[in-house]
């Protein structure tokens, strides 16, 4: 069993069930730390991994397709952020609202393009940077050359740096906890919020494109929860990046695990709980506090 | 003078005339789809609207997806009463949906009168009990109910998941063995032949007095009264002696208790047993119909036959146009109504103040 875990196959499949879950995990921070609750990552990953398919289908370079992607997933965060910014409705409905969408628009439209109710045609994969001193395995090769991966290392880190160290970051978590002193000093509350829900949409667009890829088609309903998962994944690791991040791991870990022992050891269902009751119990403090942004899913209304 | 008010401001304007134009803004944008794929929306709304209340079949039909829509549509409107935010239907329901099925399999022989009774209440107990934790965990940590409700949906759904294929399962199916047959709810069919073939049963009367007894609960006695104060107001309410922890885990053990009824309609009368995936997000639905309801239990009434119209009515114009039109139609009704909602406040309020400004001048 040992052995099993530390190969270098078992570390490639935890990566790659990890990077979606974190780049959309990180989208939901720049979401929340602005002060804007995003419920609706689940549905800008499936539309995100949509549009990378139709993207790439139709022009036969991955490149585009993830540039639909990303444009698929930030149009989806825009309703989202015209709904809960400028209307000041309820952000949570508007999120469940959003997946719901979600789910109908990428159906009916798949219905349409390719004539299936259930799946797309196949597209290619991302070319990726040959890693010579592991060429005898290839799946572990291809993985760790991926371009994508490499980007949501860096993604991961910048966004530390971002969030925690640069004067947008300051300004976007200040709109997040405090409004109206923002507002006080002439920051545009709004005009922020809206980076940050953009910026959630481009990241979960892009952990979309990943999963398309790494399907090579789009299947209905391929988002499959993961995020719902990003979210906890966000909360756990306390509105933090890098916190975001590792928790991600944990969860891509878990899952990895119960992939190689399946059969054997727990039921495949306890291990799918883990992410949830994770965050049920951090939620509840048991393990230190989390605390999110204190204007988190409050609209901000400028006084007159 | 002061008698006259306008339009605007009566109640039953506001109740109706918000989720009605919702309701006719998401079809006016789905014949815009309809259209793109190239079919004529008239025709296509037609045969929706005849298909499914031209004739008892799918009047029956309708019915069948309206009861489980009632259930989780009460379930997030009582929760909302009390200022809370019930996404964990789903979980709710299939917990309760598996106790009502589990005891059934186990309690053959109980006459009828006890029998049904006692699978009802399975199912409250089940939902209750999913309701509880995350009410529990609101008011003795201060954790966010929605966050707990959704992770609680998926620990649910994993729940019976593995139950339902592992453990209680007949064998090479995910389903559970059949209930006692004294549990079992009658089709209308048994009594109107017109309703051949469709899956309706008398669950939906379970369904009308669950929304008569949130009706009364909330509007006619005291602990509904101090639920609704906590929801307006929770800091009022602690100060004015009522215990808000007490209300807000009530809340959502009521709250999971009706969504743990939707087993009645499935599991005690339509297949007799519980199987992994009956439902399909009915309880992200109930979110829906308890907005377009207003809260109001009749209102969620109307709002379920809506939807559950719309969910049948997929099925009946899919040669036409994908039936995913009605997931798209739902979704662009849920945000017409949260977004006018904001907007006719604020253009009432508008409204009030100049008329206020033109009197005193």
């Amino acid at each position: 069993m040992i052995s099993q875990i530390l190969s270098l196959a078992f570390l490639a499949q935890t990566i790659r069930i990890t990077v979606p879950y974190a780049l959309a995990s990180i989208g939901g921070v720049y979401s929340e730390r602005g002060g804007v609750t995003n419920i609706a990552l689940e549905g800008i990953i499936l539309t995100g991994a949509f549009c990378t398919v139709v993207g790439t289908y139709y022009t036969g370079s991955p490149l585009v397709g993830i540039l639909c992607g990303v444009s698929g997933g930030l149009l989806t965060a825009l309703i989202h952020a015209v709904v809960s910014i400028n209307i000041k409705a309820d952000q949570i409905i508007s999120g469940i609202a959003i997946n719901l969408f979600a789910v109908g628009i990428t159906k009916f439209v798949l219905e349409i393009l390719f004539h299936s109710s259930s799946n797309s045609s196949r597209i290619v994969g991302l070319p990726h940077i040959p890693m010579g001193f592991i060429e005898h395995q290839p799946d572990v090769a291809h993985l760790l050359g991926n371009p994508m991966v490499l980007a949501t290392i860096a993604i991961i880190i910048a966004s530390q740096f971002i969030i925690f160290r640069t004067r947008f970051g300051l300004r976007l978590r200040a709109v997040g906890e405090n409004p109206e002193a923002a507002d006080t000093v002439g920051i545009k509350v709004n005009l922020y919020r809206y980076y940050g829900v953009m910026i959630s949409g481009v990241l979960a667009g892009l952990s979309g494109a990943w999963l398309a890829f790494d399907q090579h088609s789009f299947t209905d309903g391929m988002s499959a929860g993961r995020g719902y998962i990003a979210l906890a994944a966000m909360i756990v690791g306390k509105w933090n990046p890098l916190g975001a991040a590792a928790a991600c791991l944990l969860f891509g870990f878990a899952e990895s695990l119960q992939i190689q022992l399946q059969g054997g050891g727990l039921p495949t269902q306890f291990i799918q709980m883990i992410p949830y009751i994770a965050t049920i119990i951090v939620l509840a403090g048991f393990i230190g506090k989390a605390v999110a942004p204190a204007a988190d899913g409050v609209p901000y209304e400028k006084e007159k | 003078m002061a008698e006259k008010r306008h339009w605007l401001e009566h109640s039953i304007t506001q109740n109706f005339f918000v989720p009605v134009l919702a309701v006719v803004l998401s079809f006016a944008v789905g014949a815009i789809f309809i259209a793109i794929v190239g079919q004529n929306p008239i025709e296509v709304y037609y045969v929706l609207f005849s298909q499914t209340l031209g004739n008892e079949y799918g009047i029956g039909q309708l019915l069948f997806k309206t009861t489980p829509l009632i259930f989780a549509g009460l379930s997030v409107a009582i929760c909302f009463k009390a200022g809370l935010f019930n996404i964990g239907a789903e979980g709710q329901l299939q917990i309760g949906a598996f106790a009502t099925a589990l005891v059934g399999m186990y309690t053959f022989g109980v006459p009828a009168f006890i029998e049904i009774p006692l699978l009802v209440l399975a199912g409250i107990v089940g939902g209750g009990i999913w309701g509880f934790i995350p009410g529990y965990l609101k008011a003795k940590t201060g954790a966010h109910e929605v966050i707990n409700t959704i992770m609680l949906n998926f620990v649910a759904l994993a729940l019976v998941s593995y139950f339902a294929t592992n453990i209680y399962n007949v064998p090479a199916t995910v389903h559970t063995p059949s209930i006692a047959p004294t549990g079992r709810i009658p089709r209308f069919d048994v009594f109107f032949s017109g309703f051949e073939g469709s899956p309706v049963n008398f669950s939906i009367l379970i369904a009308i007095v669950a929304a008569i007894f949130v009706w009364y609960y909330i509007d006619r006695t005291r602990p509904g009264y101090e639920l609704r104060v906590v929801g307006l107001n929770a800091k009022a309410a602690e100060f004015g002696g009522i215990n808000v922890a007490r209300n807000l885990i009530l809340s959502m053990t009521i709250g999971g208790a009706l969504a743990g009824l939707v087993g009645t309609n499935y599991v005690m009368g339509y297949k007799y047993y519980f199987e992994e995936g009956f439902s399909t997000g009915t309880g992200f639905m109930g979110i829906a119909v308890a907005l377009l309801g207003n809260n109001n239990p009749f209102g969620v009434i109307l709002a379920a036959l809506l939807f559950g119209m719309l969910e049948y009515g997929g099925l009946v114009i899919n040669t036409m146009v994908p039936k995913e039109l009605v997931s798209i139609l739902q979704a662009i009704v849920i945000i017409f109504v949260i977004s006018s909602n904001k907007i006719f406040r604020k253009t009432l309020v508008n409204y009030m103040k100049t008329r206020t400004l033109s009197v005193n001048q």
